[in-house]
Formats: structure tokens, sequence, C-alpha cells
């Protein structure tokens, strides 16, 4: 069985995930920052150990600056809703998620208006088409930091560089790369950073956050949902002081237990070196696809420029078919189709067929790409034996 | 309590106090997390108890990290 959907999200986990959760529920179970006994304060030791190791991942220099919640979707659209207003300009690429274009184009009804800067056919972007797209309303530049389809990386520290020359704040959708590549908030002068517990930080599904650079003025960030925080209790009005002003409800602390512990996993590997593990087996898989006779690969082709997320047809076969088949017959689990991104499939020229992504991770081999390989052109071979 | 004399550092939320908690400990200030005392406010939260000799020392560190506090009462 070869897992190769780490995109969509990540398998297996460190065991150190699970030992976590279950020395939560086990032991720890109480609400996190909601009462003052000794369970309770555990528990709230958990959730902001967690909070320091994002915080130290990223190099962000305030923990409390860190908000969790269910996944990067819920991040965005906080940041989304919660700072653009009627009059708003937004600049993004063609790259984008639905995670960020569906929030968009329901802003567009209300008032605020996008831009889509187009991307080159391999997922490039010009930092001088952002440039010239930027209006006197513009508000957000917002960019995919590596595209889910093709894994393209996009240029975001020189955005960054260029939303504080306009006065702009700079939000990153780092659901693909944060912890698969090395993010430093400060360095790359990200303003707000939506991140995902459950792909490349290895942690459970369910986590996920912001982190909220000093730039932001949180008196002006409208929270997503208002309610029980455990502090303020004696006001009926929502704090307006970080974490808690974007934290209402019972948080998902025993997922929040597991990716501290991923976390903390990740942190003594080291993002550099699980980087070079990937790099690697994406050279060895770009390699050995363009030998493949009727295999197109998308993007850039090279790992230094990409995540370890490889998209590609095969002449004669469906994608769909593709997937089932490489389930089927050669245990190889992969996600074909679109990918929830339709703008990155138009930017690509493989819309509305798809592609059949190959997403790999830290615990995939070099064994298991050959495997990969040999099961494309035995499909290959079939496929243009047909024609 | 052993004749000691305690204080209270009041924060906004158990996220601050956690941020403190850490500090305090990486500062070598003996402290401990305690449900806010009813006569100081009617919050659901916690508070950090350190002795009252170690006020001044503690609200320097405070200080120093950029944390925002409520107040430091004694008790």
């Amino acid at each position: 069985m070869i897992y190769f959907d780490n995109a969509a999200t990540s398998w297996p986990k460190p065991p150190c995930v699970a030992e976590a959760m279950t020395h939560y529920l086990a032991e720890i179970g109480a609400s996190p920052g909601r009462s003052g006994h000794r369970l309770a304060i555990e528990a709230a030791r958990e959730v902001y150990g967690t909070r320091e190791a994002v915080a130290e991942l990223f190099n962000a220099p305030d923990p409390l600056r860190v908000v969790f919640g269910a996944n990067a979707t819920e991040a965005l659209n906080l940041v989304l809703n919660g700072l653009l207003r009627p009059g708003d300009h937004v600049v993004t690429g063609s790259l984008e998620h639905n995670s960020v274009m569906r929030p968009l184009r329901a802003l567009e009804r209300s008032g605020v208006s996008v831009t889509t800067v187009a991307c080159t056919p391999t997922g490039e972007l010009a930092v001088s088409d952002l440039a010239a797209a930027i209006r006197p309303h513009t508000r957000l530049i917002v960019l995919n930091h590596a595209s889910n389809v093709v894994g393209t990386l996009l240029p975001v520290a020189e955005a960054g560089r260029l939303a504080r020359q306009h006065g702009l704040l700079l939000v990153v959708d780092a659901a693909q790369t944060a912890g698969a590549y090395p993010i430093d908030v400060q360095a790359d002068a990200i303003d707000l950073l939506a991140f995902t517990g459950h792909k490349s930080l290895y942690g459970p599904m369910g986590t996920g956050g912001l982190v909220i650079g000093e730039r932001v003025d949180a008196e002006h960030l409208e929270p997503l949902k208002r309610g029980g925080t455990g502090s303020r209790s004696e006001r009926e009005e929502q704090p307006n002081f970080l974490p808690d002003l974007c934290e209402s409800g019972t948080p998902n602390a025993v997922g929040l237990a597991g990716l501290g512990a991923s976390l903390r996993w990740l942190l003594a590997e080291g993002v550099g070196h699980v980087r070079n593990h990937e790099m690697a087996l994406t050279r060895q898989l770009l390699d050995g696809l363009a030998e493949i006779r009727g295999v197109t690969v998308y993007g850039t082709r090279d790992p230094a420029r990409q995540t370890a997320t490889v998209s590609f047809t095969i002449e004669g076969l469906q994608p769909s078919e593709i997937g089932l088949r490489l389930d089927d017959e050669f245990g190889i689990m992969c996600r074909v189709g679109l990918h929830c991104s339709p703008a990155a499939h138009h930017t690509l020229g493989t819309f509305p067929t798809g592609t059949v992504r190959f997403g790999l991770g830290a615990f995939n081999t070099s064994q298991q790409v050959a495997e990969a390989l040999s099961a494309v052109t035995a499909l290959a071979e079939g496929a243009g034996g047909r024609r | 309590m052993n004749g000691e004399s305690y204080a209270v550092i009041l924060v906004y939320s158990t996220s601050h106090a956690m941020r403190i908690e850490k500090l305090l400990a990486e500062q070598g200030i003996a402290c401990k997390m305690i449900p806010v005392p009813r006569q100081i406010s009617s919050d659901c939260g916690v508070c950090i108890r350190i002795l009252r000799a170690d006020v001044a020392a503690a609200r320097t560190s405070v200080d120093a990290a950029n944390i925002q506090v409520q107040g430091i009462a004694e008790v």
C-alpha cells in the first residue's frame, strides 16, 4: 500500500500524535481556560504549548497572536470576512483554492472587488503583475503559498515587501507549505498566515489557525463566531483581545494536544530536513515521469520551485480511471480531478477533466516512488496500445 | 498558608496566564495558577499567585515581555 495523498491530508502521523491525544483523553480531559482546577490548568498548558510551538515554527514573536480554529479554510474565512468591507479591493492569483475563491466570490456580492492576477501555465506569478493590479482601495493581497494542484511555490516574501510598500496586508494560505517549506512570518513579511494542522504539520484533522502579525489591528477584525471564551465572563460583549476575540466555544483541545506533539516532532526533525527528503523524492518522481511516453507533467518540473505535489495526465486515459486503477491494481492512493481548485486548473489548461495528483510526504520512500513509476508506466503502455 | 504573604497577577485570559507562568519560571520566580479569588473578580478564569516579595520582579518581567495584565493585587 502506497499513500500518495499527503496533499489532501498527511498519513501516517508520527506515533507521538496519537500518544498525546490518548494522554489528553485519558489523563487530562478538562476544558482549557474555563475552570481553575488542576486538570483545567493542565488542559490550558497543553493548548498553550501548541500555541508556542506554532509561534516557534513560523518565527512569530507573540504566541498570543496565534488563534486556533478547525483548519486553514476557517482561518481564511476569518481573515476575508473579518477584515474586508464594502468598497475594499483584493488582489489575488489564479492558483487559489476554493477556500479563498468562494469567500471572495461571496464578498463580491456585498461590494468587495477582486482582481485575479494570471499566473503562467506552470503556475508562476510575477510580482510586477501583482503591483500593477493594486488600486487606491486595495486592502489585501491574498496568495496561496503553493498550489495544491501542481505544488508551484509563489513569491510570498516579495509580495510581502510589495504589500508593505503600499500599506497593504499580505494574507498567505499556507495549507500546502506549513511544515513542508520554511516559513518565517517576520522575514517573509506575512501579516496573516493561515495554516492547517493535518497536512504537512502532521497533526490531526480539525486543527489549524491563523498567525496574526503586529500590523493587523485586532480592533478591526470581526470574529467569525462570538460566544464563551472563559474570559471576561461578566460581560456580554466579545473580548477585544487575542486570542480570545477569535476563539469562542470549547476548543478542540484533544486535537491541539496532538498538533503540539506533531509540531515538537517537526521542530526536532527540522523543516529543512523534511524539505530535502521531499525534494529528493520529487526529483526522482519528475525524472521518472519525464521518461514515460504519453505522460504529461504540469507545473515547474523543478523540485526547488515546488512542493512535493506533482500533477500529471496520461494520454488516452481519464484521470478518474487512472486513480481507480492505481488503487485497485497497484495499491497506490492518490487524488484525481479538480482538487477544489477550478482556478488552478484553468491556469494549467487542465479544466474540466483535471489531473492525477501525487502528494508525497515525509514518510514516503524512494522505493515507493520507484513502484509508482512502474505502475504509471504499465498504465501508459496499456493506454498507448489502446490508441 | 505557612505564614507567607501572596499577591495575584490578574490576566485577561488563560492564554495570557500560561504565557506569564512560563516567563516567571524562566526568571526563577515561584508561581502557581489558582482560580481568581471571588473578592477580586467575578471572572471564572485563573490568575497567577506569587509571593508578595516577588511582586516588583514579576512586574518588571511582565512589562519587559509586553504582556498586558489587568493588575496585581495583594491577597
